[in-house]
């Protein structure tokens, strides 16, 4: 195990985290640049692919990070370059929560929730348009789509079994 | 919600958002889960959290969890949830790295994504239409709900530029009248 390369894992995440505004993906540009060209811990199209496999794995967008760390420095390296990714700005969220439960009664706090909440609706339907755009969507999975944003709202079926249903259909080469 | 949850219960629970969360849509996964669901928060509550966690740096579903696991046990509350969001998909992803590195090639699950994907958008648009159906009834909220979708989705102006121009004149509206005297 190379105690160096894990030092290095840990400041360029730890600082990637206070810098990622807006989301893990803001920072891929700079960790592209630290990686690839500062680093050599993988190459450009290893990168590219590292990225690609990391969004179509479940879970937070930012383990893109493990599979740095691992190729950097193994198994440790991906536990630490993970963890570091997160840690300063969970401690950020930590701070702001503590102020936010404090204020739970002030008139700010009872704006923000109120006038936030139309802007979120509307920045999870900008999230919706762009997911698939990205998807490369074509009429079929348009229709598949729209059907099961029918079942969605209009049934109580679990919607774990309509996600695996689409998964299957998929599979099936049917999308 | 009769009483908090125990850190098994947020480790759990962020667990199941997590693994739901294969063909996308995390943000979706976590209302049905925390608000539909298991009703730990409201839908208000929990949509100004998530704008919230989207300002603040970092992942936005790592601070979500961080927030709603401080908010009902503090700091080992948040470490619970991180813990619960992150094992499984950790692992998931050390094997696909330990594949991918080894034999330069990802097992063939491109179809199922494809399919999952298109289910996960759609469970995104549900969210828009329950929680849309509670705030936008009236016709600022609903101005302001198409200019971000406007700026953020089809401009693809940044979050912070959109927020700083919209977030004032939303709080603005939402400000608490005081009563007249």
């Amino acid at each position: 195990m190379n105690v160096k390369t894990l030092i290095q894992v840990f400041l360029l995440f730890s600082s990637l985290s206070i810098l990622s505004i807006g989301g893990g993906n803001t920072v891929l540009p700079e960790m592209h640049r630290k990686a690839v060209g500062g680093y050599h811990w993988l190459t450009d199209k290893q990168f590219a692919d590292v990225f690609a496999i990391s969004q179509a794995a479940p879970g937070p967008s930012i383990l893109i990070v493990t599979m740095i760390g691992y190729k950097a420095a193994g198994i440790p390296g991906a536990i630490l370059g993970t963890f570091a990714m997160m840690l300063p700005a969970g401690m950020l969220v930590y701070l702001v929560s503590r102020i936010w439960e404090r204020a739970k009664h002030s008139p700010a706090r009872k704006a923000i929730e109120k006038g936030f909440a139309p802007l979120t609706v509307g920045l999870i339907l900008a999230s919706a348009w762009i997911m698939s755009k990205a998807a490369d969507h074509d009429w079929r999975a348009y229709l598949l789509t729209a059907a099961c944003t029918a079942i969605f709202c209009t049934t109580k079926i679990n919607p774990l079994f309509v996600v695996s249903a689409a998964g299957l259909i998929g599979w099936l080469g049917w999308v | 919600m009769s009483e908090k949850p125990s850190l098994f219960e947020l480790a759990l629970t962020f667990n199941q958002i997590a693994v739901a969360s294969f063909g996308g849509g995390l943000s979706a996964w976590s209302r049905e889960v925390i608000v539909a669901e298991r009703k730990w928060m409201e839908d208000e509550e929990f949509l100004s959290a998530v704008t919230m966690c989207r300002i603040l740096p970092g992942a936005n579903q790592v601070n979500l969890a961080v927030f709603v696991g401080v908010k009902f046990r503090g700091i080992p509350g948040a470490l619970a949830a991180v813990f619960g969001l992150t094992l499984v998909p950790v692992l998931i992803v050390l094997a696909l790295s330990y594949f991918y590195f080894q034999y330069h090639e990802v097992p063939a699950v491109a179809g199922i994504l494809k399919g999952a994907a298109a289910a996960a958008v759609a469970l995104t648009l549900s969210m828009v239409f329950k929680t849309g159906r509670k705030c936008l009834v009236s016709l600022v909220p609903v101005l302001l709900f198409l200019a971000i979708f406007l700026m953020n989705g089809l401009v693809r102006w940044p979050l912070l530029a959109c927020l700083s121009l919209l977030a004032p004149l939303a709080i603005a509206w939402a400000w608490p009248k005081e009563k007249t005297p």
